[in-house]
């Protein structure tokens, strides 16, 4: 009996210890608490090619510089990975694109080299938080590009602002970019479009649909909750009613007791906030329990591991994002094409694989990099304002952007279009055809 | 207030879950009861058994897409195979871990079976990465309707084939030489020597017995809840919680136990909100562990600890 009981006090003690333990790796939400100081952010082990990219031999009149360093960090692993990794491939291809070709061609007419100091934030923002922390003081970065979720984004603000090195966002949500007073903070900027845009197109479809009453449910994360709370402004303003609000935790993969809420809630269309890791598991469920509403989700779920992870599920999915993914299917003559298309190119030839609207998001980020480098050298505080006032109607991947002291975002509603999934592929969907879909 | 039809659903998803709980904490008992170890491990089984399935039955990419899996293997060879290598991790961790530290302490023993879990978590980490993967559903088709409430194909799976599960078990435990002899040295171990029976022999089969059982528990629910690499820590501690409930030793206590567990969770998060599901789960130790150490079930108070009998 007492030999028992010790066990059984053991094993409560270990326990314990094990939740305590586990309380890091299960949560994704940033909680500065939770993670213990000596997990540091791994560099990502496909360093910079950047680095070791051929030196020009030709072109004997040029004057090499020093090298231009920037700090990049993205999910390579965890659950954003499959909106991190092609992220990390494109700014790693585009830095050796840039080498290849001689480098940066500095103010100063010199040939600088762009070396990328690469980080792993793990999908978690305390280490996104000290990846940046090790760019600024060790690295000495110019410019700081990355941070796939809105979590890591949000989190590495004080940082960046502290250091004064300017940041260039690849997540979405407004409190990136956007102080609580609607200024924009001034050394972060960002290339996705942001939530609210998403979630007026989507509107735009109720709208077309004659919807009124809807279901809103996401990740309870930095980007569910700015989603969420974007449709909420976004339905109101339209006059349509939210029937249903509710929200799940990141990682989860049961949500039987959403879907039954939904259910009984009985709205005309259910719209979903979150990544593929979420995203996916709640439309095979969806599906399994025969719900009929039709499925509509945001920008967050646009790469291929949503279908291929959702499969006969993500049939129908209808959802707002940039264009790349339906390029082929746009008018000839879209501005974007041809930068469209030339990325895609290359993508393709270097990886063999589709590049995501994630990947663009990167791509837009370090082509402003390479651009305000061109203009004013290595100074952050002068690539600030560069980026601030001299990013206009550059056409990039996600849109065509126009930055300003009041929009540090530069792209909206205009760069999204509407895309159904249909047998594992995107269709495009013409605004004038959004009431005959799904 | 939810309709009746809400609760039914939300019952009815719990006794989907409550099932897997209800099956690894059986594994945890038969361990528990045979060798005196709980091991942690326990929910690791369930996710190596549920991601060899996934991997020989559907296209999969593995080592970070290095290589591609794509035998697309009959579904009943790739669960059999799957379930295969978990008693085969089961028999080494007795062998390499349990085994030789026989004479430590019950707390020395349980810290081997967390590094066993720990490792093996990083191991599938490693091979299939982060991504949420899915078995295909034994059955296809449109799910039944049952008082308003929807009742996917595979949860019928699931709760038939955990009821087989438990009604053989307990055959087995009361009709096979093998079960009585494994009763026989978890109620008398001295005893159970004196008659012949060999106490690591018994260890060995119950640790694959138990690794089976998990196995199993993953692959049926694998097309329910999709498989993530670190699903196995929070099932071994919800098996753990089950087993707790149940009073420890007791085996029909433990999948009693783990019904109640999942009905519970499913409440608590639909009703209140899902971000309390694990909270109410931990509440549930408390309380079971203040009021009545020998479980929920057994009215007879502590023993169920003393009386170590299957």
């Amino acid at each position: 009996m007492k030999n028992k009981l010790n066990i059984l006090i053991s094993a409560l003690a270990v326990f314990g210890l094990l939740l305590a333990a586990c309380a890091t790796p299960t949560t994704e939400a940033p909680k500065p608490t939770a993670a213990p100081a000596q997990s540091t952010a791994v560099p990502a082990t496909k360093a910079p090619e950047a680095t070791k990219a051929p030196e020009p031999t030709k072109a004997p009149e040029v004057v090499k510089g020093d090298p231009y360093t920037v700090g990049a960090f993205f999910s390579s692993t965890g659950p954003a990975s499959s909106l991190g990794q092609p992220e990390v491939d494109t700014a790693n291809m585009m830095a050796e694109q840039f080498n290849k070709a001689g480098g940066i061609k500095g103010p100063d007419g010199k040939m600088h080299e762009l070396v990328v100091k690469m980080y792993d934030d793990q999908s978690d923002p305390t280490k996104a938080v000290e990846a940046v922390k090790k760019i600024v003081e060790s690295d000495k970065a110019l410019v700081i590009v990355g941070g796939t979720s809105s979590g890591a984004s949000v989190a590495v603000n004080e940082t960046v602002t502290k250091a004064k090195v300017p940041f260039i966002s690849v997540a979405s949500s407004s409190a990136i970019v956007t102080k609580a007073d609607g200024s924009q903070h001034e050394w972060v900027f960002k290339t996705p479009q942001q939530n609210l845009p998403v979630a007026q197109v989507q509107i735009d479809w109720l709208k077309a649909k004659g919807f009124t009453k809807i279901a809103s449910v996401g990740v309870n994360d930095a980007f569910g909750k700015d989603s969420m709370a974007a449709m909420k402004k976004a339905a109101g303003d339209a006059k349509i009613t939210l029937v249903y609000e509710g929200t799940f935790e990141p990682k989860t993969t049961d949500f039987s007791a959403q879907i039954t809420a939904i259910k009984a809630a009985a709205p005309e269309a259910v719209i979903v906030h979150a990544v593929p890791a979420e995203g996916a598991p709640f439309t095979v469920q969806y599906r399994d329990l025969g719900l009929k509403f039709p499925l509509v989700h945001n920008h967050g779920i646009g790469n291929q591991a949503f279908i291929d992870t959702a499969k006969t599920a993500s049939n129908g999915v209808l959802f707002p994002i940039g264009k790349i993914l339906v390029i082929d299917q746009l008018a000839a003559n879209d501005p974007q094409k041809p930068v469209i298309d030339k990325y895609i190119a290359d993508y393709k030839a270097k990886f063999n694989k589709v590049p995501s609207s994630f990947g663009g998001h990167a791509w837009d980020a370090m082509m402003m990099v390479k651009m305000a480098l061109e203009a004013v050298g290595p100074d952050s505080a002068k690539i600030r304002d560069y980026l601030e006032t001299k990013i206009v109607k550059f056409i990039g991947i996600s849109g065509i952007f126009t930055i300003d002291a009041k929009d540090h975002t530069g792209i909206g509603k205009e760069s999204l279009v509407m895309v159904q999934i249909k047998d594992g592929k995107w269709l495009y969907v013409d605004p004038k055809d959004y009431a005959k879909v799904p | 207030m939810p309709s009746s039809e809400q609760l039914a659903q939300l019952i009815l998803s719990g006794i989907t879950q409550g099932s897997i709980y209800a099956l690894i904490a059986l594994g945890f008992v038969t361990i528990y009861n045979v060798t005196g170890v709980i091991n942690f491990s326990q929910g690791e089984f369930a996710v190596i058994g549920a991601f060899v399935a996934i991997t020989l039955s559907q296209k999969v990419l593995l080592w970070h897409g290095q290589m591609t899996a794509s035998l697309e293997w009959p579904l009943p060879v790739a669960a059999l195979i799957g379930v295969a290598s978990a008693v085969l991790i089961g028999v080494l961790l007795y062998r390499l871990g349990i085994q030789p530290s026989r004479n430590a302490s019950p707390l020395s023993q349980i810290v081997v079976t967390i590094g066993a879990s720990i490792a093996l978590r990083g191991l599938v980490l490693l091979a299939w990465g982060t991504d949420p993967y899915r078995l295909t559903p034994f059955t296809e088709g449109p799910p039944f309707d049952l008082m308003g409430a929807i009742l996917t194909r595979q949860s019928v799976w699931v709760m038939g084939l955990t009821v087989v599960f438990v009604v053989s078990l307990f055959l087995f435990f009361k009709y096979t030489l093998i079960g009585k002899a494994l009763r026989a040295s978890s109620a008398n171990p001295g005893a159970a020597r004196l008659m012949g029976i060999n106490p690591r022999w018994m260890g060995l089969i119950a640790f694959a017995l138990s690794a089976g059982l998990s196995a199993l528990a993953g692959i049926v629910v694998a097309p329910v809840t999709f498989m993530t690499f670190d699903r196995g820590l929070m099932l071994s501690l919800k098996g753990f919680v089950a087993m707790i409930m149940g009073g420890l030793t007791d085996p029909v206590g433990a999948v009693v136990g783990g019904l109640i567990l999942g009905v519970v969770e499913s409440l608590a998060a639909g009703l209140i909100s899902s971000g309390y599901r694990d909270a109410f789960t931990f509440a549930i130790l408390v309380v079971v562990l203040l009021v009545r150490l020998g479980g929920f079930i057994k009215g007879r108070k502590g023993e169920a600890l003393e009386r170590a009998g299957l």
